[in-house]
């Protein structure tokens, strides 16, 4: 897990509160109305997203810059590189915890 | 006269506009809005498609609306669900003494919680005093709840100000806005509100809807866990007939409210005035000028309230006496306790709600009939003496 410091963002989604799946579905939405090389910050108190969001990242395409860990919850960082979020050919779905 | 409804503020009757654009949804397009194929697909877009509706009457986004079953779920989404995903801030809350009971209980449950709950004071006319407000806050208040306007005594509050002071003091700041969303024009980004309640029953669309703004800064723990329905903030399969319909009423009451609610305005005025004038020893309740457009509540001296609506709907006058739970508890109406009037006043207490069905003609049949149904109550009541001041 690569951890970074005083990340700023274009956009930030809260998905403090919110139960599994949405740590793997609201990134999308929010990415589909980012520019590319715009940073996402996704704000999520859900211990399995550390392991997912990096995972998720990888499948569609996307920039994983890192995580600062917040008083209380987590900061990922997402860098769009493509438009097209499909899964990459041959890779597994993300069980999502 | 065959009816005259004038209970509007309980429940109103469904558009026939409403109910064709439901109508779809209850048979051709049934599936459900989360399935993949182009059954779901057509009811997610219509859900989608009333969420603007929605945003657009109250000038919020349409992503910033979550759809509930009422106006009580979204204020307890809002009260609970703000004050759980915000209590590593702190453990105090602050509503208002006049607020509705999904409102008032709400922030109870929280004192079971360990949270604090401090009671905002209203004047005679219901209304809260900012420098109050301020007074009130402390370095751990994290919600503030006053309502926009008052479903028993009409009177609307500044709510504009209220919210500023929150605003500077970092606390998040919920209006109920039930009474007024579809009655006046609303817009979430004028009263500078991080969340506002709304509910369908009192905009001629089908009773359980409703829907809770939120701005992009709140932060709010889901009440309904399970699926992903409303982005995860409210499990459940979405009733897609119901959220139609909200939309559909959504979109008329747009086009409609400004000229409906100077029309209801001088309506209510005339009643007002007619009663004031026709009958002696009473109290108009709330705020003779910031109050709703359709809004006209009395306190009748030496009178039961639900005796007088028995006498009225012999007549077909449909009326209420502002709280239905607290009347059914035989006691008399915390909204009214607040206002410090006394127990034989506020038990004599008649609202009514005219909304864009009523008419000039119905307020002078209320006129005409009002008057002799108090006297005849007063008549035989033990509590009445003509020569009283």
């Amino acid at each position: 897990m690569k951890f970074v410091e005083n990340m700023s963002a274009d956009e930030v989604l809260d998905l403090v509160c919110r139960m599994c799946p949405m740590h793997l579905l609201e990134p999308g939405d929010k990415l589909r109305c980012m520019k590319k090389g715009q940073v996402l910050e996704v704000q999520t108190d859900y211990d399995q997203a550390l392991e997912d969001i990096p995972n998720w990242c990888r499948q569609r395409g996307q920039e994983f810059i890192g995580v600062e860990e917040d008083e209380d919850c987590y900061k990922l960082y997402i860098k769009k590189k493509t438009n097209n979020q499909e899964p990459k050919e041959g890779s597994a779905e993300t069980p999502g915890g | 006269m065959e009816r005259v409804y004038m209970d509007n503020a309980s429940a109103t009757p469904m558009r026939s506009e409403v109910r064709e654009a439901m109508l779809p949804y209850h048979d051709h397009y049934f599936a459900n809005p989360s399935t993949v194929h182009d059954m779901g697909t057509a009811a997610r877009e219509a859900v989608e498609e009333a969420r603007g509706k929605v945003g657009g009457l109250i000038g919020a986004a349409p992503e910033r609306i979550v759809f509930t079953s009422s106006g009580a779920e979204a204020n307890n989404m809002a009260i609970k669900g703000a004050a759980l995903a915000n209590k590593k801030k702190g453990n105090r809350v602050i509503v208002s003494g006049i607020e509705h009971h999904s409102v008032l209980n709400a922030a109870r449950f929280l004192e079971r919680l360990d949270f604090e709950v401090a009671f905002l004071p209203v004047d005679d006319y219901g209304l809260v005093d900012p420098a109050a407000l301020e007074r009130l806050i402390s370095s751990d208040t994290i919600l503030v709840s006053i309502m926009h306007a008052n479903n028993e005594i009409g009177t609307m509050q500044p709510i504009t100000e209220l919210a500023r002071i929150c605003r500077e003091h970092g606390i998040l700041f919920h209006t109920d806005a039930v009474a007024s969303v579809g009655a006046v024009p609303v817009d979430v980004l004028e009263l500078g509100v991080d969340m506002l309640s709304f509910s369908g029953t009192g905009m001629e669309a089908p009773k359980g809807t409703g829907g809770l703004y939120f701005g992009k800064n709140v932060r709010l723990m889901p009440l309904i866990h399970g699926g992903i329905q409303e982005r995860g903030m409210r499990a459940g399969t979405e009733n897609v007939p119901g959220i139609v319909g909200l939309g559909k009423a959504a979109e008329l009451a747009a086009l409609e409210i400004e000229t409906e609610s100077r029309r209801l305005q001088q309506m209510r005025d005339g009643l007002a005035s007619g009663i004031s004038e026709g009958i002696s020893r009473v109290t108009h309740t709330g705020h003779p000028s910031l109050r709703l457009p359709g809004h006209v509540s009395f306190c009748f001296e030496a009178v039961e309230g639900e005796a007088l609506l028995f006498m009225l709907a012999q007549k077909g006058i449909y009326a209420n006496t502002g709280s239905a739970c607290a009347s059914k508890a035989l006691k008399i109406s915390p909204v009214l306790a607040a206002l410090s009037l006394p127990h034989e006043v506020a038990q004599g207490s008649v609202v009514f709600t005219l909304n864009r069905n009523n008419t000039q003609e119905e307020v002078n049949y209320v006129l005409e009939h009002l008057p002799p149904a108090v006297h005849s109550l007063r008549s035989f009541s033990p509590l009445w003496s003509e020569d009283a001041t």
